[in-house]
């Protein structure tokens, strides 16, 4: 593995540097909160460890909520030819790196979709460590530390930065920073100690307790259990939940048909499993009318499916249903719903 | 506990069909359609000039995606088999508004086409089994997939038996190919219908397609596989019947019905518990069935 130095005070150089290589986008506020923004401007581009979670998770910069799939006339289907832009995610921090693997190891497995690999082709990713919030537990989840996934990662290790090298386009950047003199190859002695205290900073800034054990098997032996039925009663499926999520991947394609013409495009835009009508088929048989339902498979997704395909649960600790609930149904409501219920 | 997902059906996922392609629907010709029933139609449909459609091959039970310009998208069982190239048929009942425009469709007129999606019925693992067959209603439509698959390589396989149940006589999809068949020695073919036989008593039971088991006398459960589509009530009965025959509940596949749309497992619509029907289905073993909850 590479990695070199970076301080601080370079970070204008920085943004000039990415700014070579395409469109940097970075959290910046929106409100009470950050989104992912294009950053057009150096004075808006700042390491925000603080900054936990956008409102819109990484996701929107490879899918869009709603964009054309295909295009087509009365004679034939294509691809829409549309130019890619080359986009930097600086900012994205553990847990959103982890979720970006897991969509690209759903994305591209068994079927390729070709929506989600050109874009993911042009995203270079250029992580930043975080501090963690009340809502945080990306511990739990074991998304806290990733290995892979990011071409470039900043770490925080108090004086400066140690920033690892996870691909050569990120190689390619640095070298391009080390000719500016914004990155040291030489990196001082006591890097060893300092990365300790930084991981250990890290592993003591957690303080959500939620109890993520088990709850696979937990989740096969709650089917049935009546806190399903409470929950169904309260949720509004309103789908910002999986709108948040940075692992909900749910679509669905509409035709939009040009005025007056016989063009049209197939607009791909965010579905969500609460919607009423996500599992109702054509002969009108909806196989998950009951609220309660759907949030089982919505909480199946997260806590046990992925666990048989990909080995890891499919929540990477974000916390982003917890903030986003109006009524409170999230990962730790359900989690605790799932001990209390006992039923062994 | 973890399951072993990857021992279902074992069936193994489809090569991708037209690779990165698989999103964009290739034309189609419809050359010609008959009613089936009164509200069950039948279309054929052959590929107007696209390099993609040397890849294109299919399995019994696999489904395809078809588009009208301008009216969306939707998913549906193939009937035709893979025995007989070039044409690709399908059998529709009017259901919505996408049917509704389907059915207003003229010989001539274009469709977009996206597939085979699913799994299908794994034909290999049947080489040299008995074969049992239990259709209810539209799912005549998938099965004639596979009943022609198996005519057309009857030496490759044992006794065919195929028992199918109906609402009324009108609903009987290709009725005259099965009354021509009633007749036939490649097959032991029974007929039910729920309500009046009236006509019909030399050819049609009347009572549950359930009632038809009584009349296939002694099967060999080891060497003997079933395959079933219906409607949703009709699997518990059915599977019933062949466990009561000793069958292995590996050896019993059903065809499910959901609801499909992308066909290749992102959007997610058609998942069940932790399986994606579009890919790992829409065919499961009974096995399956049992441990995995929410599939029948
Ligand atoms: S389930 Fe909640 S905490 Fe987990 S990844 Fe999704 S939004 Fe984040
Ligand atoms: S769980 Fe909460 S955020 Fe999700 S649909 Fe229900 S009310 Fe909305
Ligand atoms: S139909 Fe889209 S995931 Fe199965």
């Amino acid at each position: 593995m590479r990695v070199v130095k970076f301080e601080k005070k370079n970070t204008e150089k920085l943004f000039d540097v990415l700014s070579r290589f395409g469109e940097v986008w970075s959290p910046m506020e929106k409100g009470e909160s950050y989104s992912y923004q294009k950053i057009e401007d150096s004075n808006n581009f700042i390491f925000h460890e603080e900054v936990t979670r956008t409102i819109l998770p990484e996701k929107k910069l490879l899918l869009p909520q709603k964009f054309p799939t295909l295009k087509f006339n009365s004679k034939k289907y294509e691809k829409p030819n549309e130019e890619i832009p080359t986009k930097i995610l600086f900012g994205i921090h553990n847990c959103g790196i982890s979720a970006l693997n897991i969509l690209d190891e759903f994305y591209t497995t068994d079927f390729v979709d070709a929506d989600y690999q050109q874009r993911r082709n042009k995203l270079i990713i250029v992580g930043v460590s975080c501090i963690a919030d009340e809502h945080c537990f990306c511990d739990k989840t074991n998304t806290n530390i990733v290995e892979k996934g990011y071409d470039i990662f900043f770490a925080d290790l108090c004086n400066y930065y140690l920033v690892w090298i996870g691909t050569s386009k990120g190689d390619d950047i640095i070298r391009m920073g080390e000719d500016m003199g914004i990155f040291d190859a030489n990196i001082p002695g006591d890097v060893t100690n300092k990365y300790a205290e930084y991981r250990k900073r890290n592993r003591e800034s957690y303080c959500n307790d939620i109890d993520l054990e088990g709850s696979t098997d937990l989740m096969e032996l709650s089917h049935d259990a009546e806190f399903w039925q409470e929950l169904g009663d309260i949720c509004l499926s309103c789908g910002q939940c999986t709108m948040v999520c940075p692992t909900c991947t749910c679509y669905n394609v509409i035709d939009e048909i040009d005025l007056n013409k016989d063009t049209g495009q197939r607009i791909r835009y965010w579905d969500s499993c609460l919607f009423k009508d996500f599992s109702l088929t054509a002969g009108d048989h909806n196989f998950r009318a009951a609220r309660s339902e759907r949030l089982k498979l919505w909480y199946t997704h997260k806590l046990k499916a992925f666990i048989g395909k990909f080995g890891a649960p499919s929540c990477v600790g974000c916390g982003r249903c917890i903030v986003t609930c109006p009524v409170d149904i999230n990962i730790k409501t359900v989690a605790e719903k799932l001990k209390k219920k006992r039923a062994l | 506990m973890r399951n072993n997902q990857y021992e279902y059906s074992q069936h193994h996922i489809p090569e991708q069909p037209h690779n990165h392609e698989s999103q964009v629907p290739i034309m189609m010709r419809i050359i010609s359609k008959k009613d089936l029933s009164p509200d069950v139609r039948f279309f054929q449909t052959v590929p107007t000039t696209d390099y993609r459609y040397e890849n294109l091959n299919y399995k019994p039970g696999q489904f395809m995606s078809l588009s009208i310009s301008g009216s969306g998208e939707a998913p549906f069982s193939i009937t035709s088999s893979p025995t007989r190239k070039g044409i690709i048929e399908f059998a529709i009942r009017k259901v919505g508004k996408f049917t509704e425009k389907l059915f207003t469709l003229k010989d001539g007129d274009l469709l977009g086409l996206r597939g085979p999606f699913g799994n299908g019925f794994d034909v290999e693992k049947f080489l040299g089994k008995d074969i049992i067959i239990i259709a209810g209603g539209l799912g005549a439509a998938p099965l004639r997939s596979l009943l022609l698959y198996i005519l057309d390589n009857k030496e490759q396989f044992g006794r065919l038996i195929y028992l199918y149940g109906s609402r009324n006589v009108e609903e009987i999809l290709y009725k005259g190919d099965f009354f021509e068949l009633l007749s036939s020695d490649q097959i032991e073919l029974y007929i039910s219908v729920d309500e009046n036989n009236k006509g019909f008593e030399d050819k049609i039971h009347r009572g549950r397609v359930t009632e038809l088991f009584s009349k296939i006398g002694k099967i060999n459960p080891d060497n003997t596989v079933a395959a079933i589509c219906g409607p949703p009530i009709m699997y518990k009965f059915v599977v019933q019947e062949l466990l009561k025959l000793n069958m292995n509940k590996n050896d019993i596949f059903l065809s499910l019905e959901r609801r499909m749309k992308c066909g290749v497992g992102k959007c997610g619509h058609c998942i069940i518990d932790y399986v994606y029907t579009c890919v790992n289905g829409p065919v499961f073993t009974y096995w399956d069935v049992l441990r995995m909850q929410d599939l029948i």
